[in-house]
């Protein structure tokens, strides 16, 4: 017999089912007030460094059909580049949001700073991006993916570089709309899905 | 020696995707592979949530809605466990978010229409930090079984939904904890699309009466595993060499 090698197993994912609001966002789920803080409300704070942005898009189902009940998180380094927590960082700046999506337009918002590129420890340079995290009802484990900007440069980042079919690149890119703001739609399958990442 | 990339994930210990007896699954699981890479400090830095974000209810499902004035109605638990990493090492600090049903099944969500009554001292939300070994405990009610849209008939066996957030936004994960002897968790569609058995039983918590206080409440113990990360031997270099 070898040496026994002792390691434990991630929990399995469940979906986050149709009322991951209550727990996640309580006022949206109808609840306000059953926190005194809810966390990610805003990735930044007044006096924020750089350009603040709002990327606003929808969740489409294999069908095209938009989802209502979609919870997105999102995580991104402040207009430097550096990440909350880190040293240097924006202290502005907390990097991190919950949002939902409308129910009237089915389209989520997120307002932020355009996040700057983010330096790797071998030397090479990620492209300015955002991590999104999606769950909703019918997502068995949530989904990663990351939005990029078609106004930054991309050419070296080392994600979008790793994706064969390069029409699908396309499918991270958020389109410049004027005013600051971006387009980025999410689709979950069929023609056009969204590129999905295991990170 | 510091820290390295995350390990990467066994998709074989978690659910698949596309699963036509979850019905909601078949338009909203991607068809293309997931595109894997090593992980970035994108993924190995994530949110840092401090006791100052909580409320001192906060844990307590059973007295939170009411800010501590009425207690809820339903069979009084404790729900306690220990978060670790794959490498078995604690993760203190982790933020434990749960969300769950009443006693008689019952969300209180807007979208939640099912017949059953609201209670009027149940919301059905708490959360807490893990403590320095990694351990977390919240009170609660034991959520009822309610039925759900999908096949003709299907009931969601008791659980209670766990949002999980370690230090790197890598280690994100939401889960649903069962209860041990439910019969309706091997009819659950939900619960089947986790096809490895031995992980399916990790989401069934066991009665623990050593937490059990008598005259007062149950409890129920649920450890939670997230991603680990390798050591940084040799890492400061481009990869592939």
């Amino acid at each position: 017999m070898v040496q026994k090698l002792t390691q434990w197993r991630e929990t399995p994912s469940q979906t986050a089912g149709p009322y991951v609001h209550l727990g996640l966002m309580p006022t949206w789920a109808g609840n306000a007030g059953a926190y005194e803080k809810e966390l990610g409300q805003s990735p930044i704070a007044e006096g924020a460094k750089g350009e603040v942005i709002e990327i606003a898009g929808q969740v489409l189902d294999g069908t095209g059909w938009p989802l209502r009940d979609a919870l997105i998180e999102s995580w991104q380094a402040d207009a430097a580049g550096r990440f909350p927590g880190t040293e240097g960082a924006d202290p502005a700046v907390s990097g991190f949001c919950r949002f939902a999506i409308d129910p009237e337009s089915a389209e989520f918002t997120l307002r932020t700073v355009k996040p700057g590129a983010v330096s790797l420890p071998d030397g090479r340079v990620q492209s300015p991006h955002i991590a999104l995290w999606i769950v909703a009802r019918g997502i068995n484990m949530g989904l990663q993916t990351r939005i990029y900007f078609e106004d930054a440069d991309r050419d070296a980042d080392p994600v979008l570089s790793r994706i064969e079919q390069r029409d699908r690149v396309e499918t991270l890119i958020a389109k410049p709309q004027g005013d600051g703001r971006y387009r980025f739609d999410i689709r979950l399958q069929g023609p056009g899905e969204t590129v999905f990442l295991d990170m | 020696m510091s820290q390295g990339r995350l390990i990467p994930r066994d998709r074989s210990a978690h659910p698949v995707a596309y699963d036509p007896q979850y019905k909601t699954s078949v338009t909203r699981s991607p068809s293309l592979p997931l595109l894997s890479l090593e992980s970035t400090p994108t993924e190995e830095t994530g949110p840092r949530f401090g006791h100052s974000d909580l409320g001192a209810l906060d844990h307590d499902l059973i007295r939170n809605w009411t800010k501590g004035k009425a207690e809820a109605i339903g069979e009084r638990i404790l729900v306690h466990g220990r978060v670790t990493d794959e490498t078995g090492r604690g993760i203190p600090g982790a933020l434990v978010e749960v969300w769950q049903a009443n006693a008689g099944g019952r969300y209180r969500h807007k979208k939640d229409g099912y017949l059953a009554p609201l209670d009027p001292n149940f919301g059905g939300a708490g959360r807490c930090l893990s403590d320095e070994s990694g351990a977390y405990a919240f009170f609660t009610i034991k959520p009822g079984a309610y039925p759900w849209p999908n096949r003709g008939n299907d009931w969601r066996p008791a659980h209670i939904h766990f949002a999980l957030s370690g230090p790197c936004f890598g280690q994100r994960l939401i889960t649903q904890m069962y209860f041990e002897g439910d019969p309706l968790i091997h009819r659950c569609p939900i619960a089947a699309t986790v096809k490895d058995r031995g992980q399916l039983d990790s989401l069934m918590a066991p009665l623990d009466m050593s937490q059990a206080r008598p005259l007062d409440h149950l409890a129920y113990r649920f450890d939670i595993v997230l991603r680990g990360r390798r050591q940084a031997w040799f890492e400061n270099r481009p990869e592939g060499m």
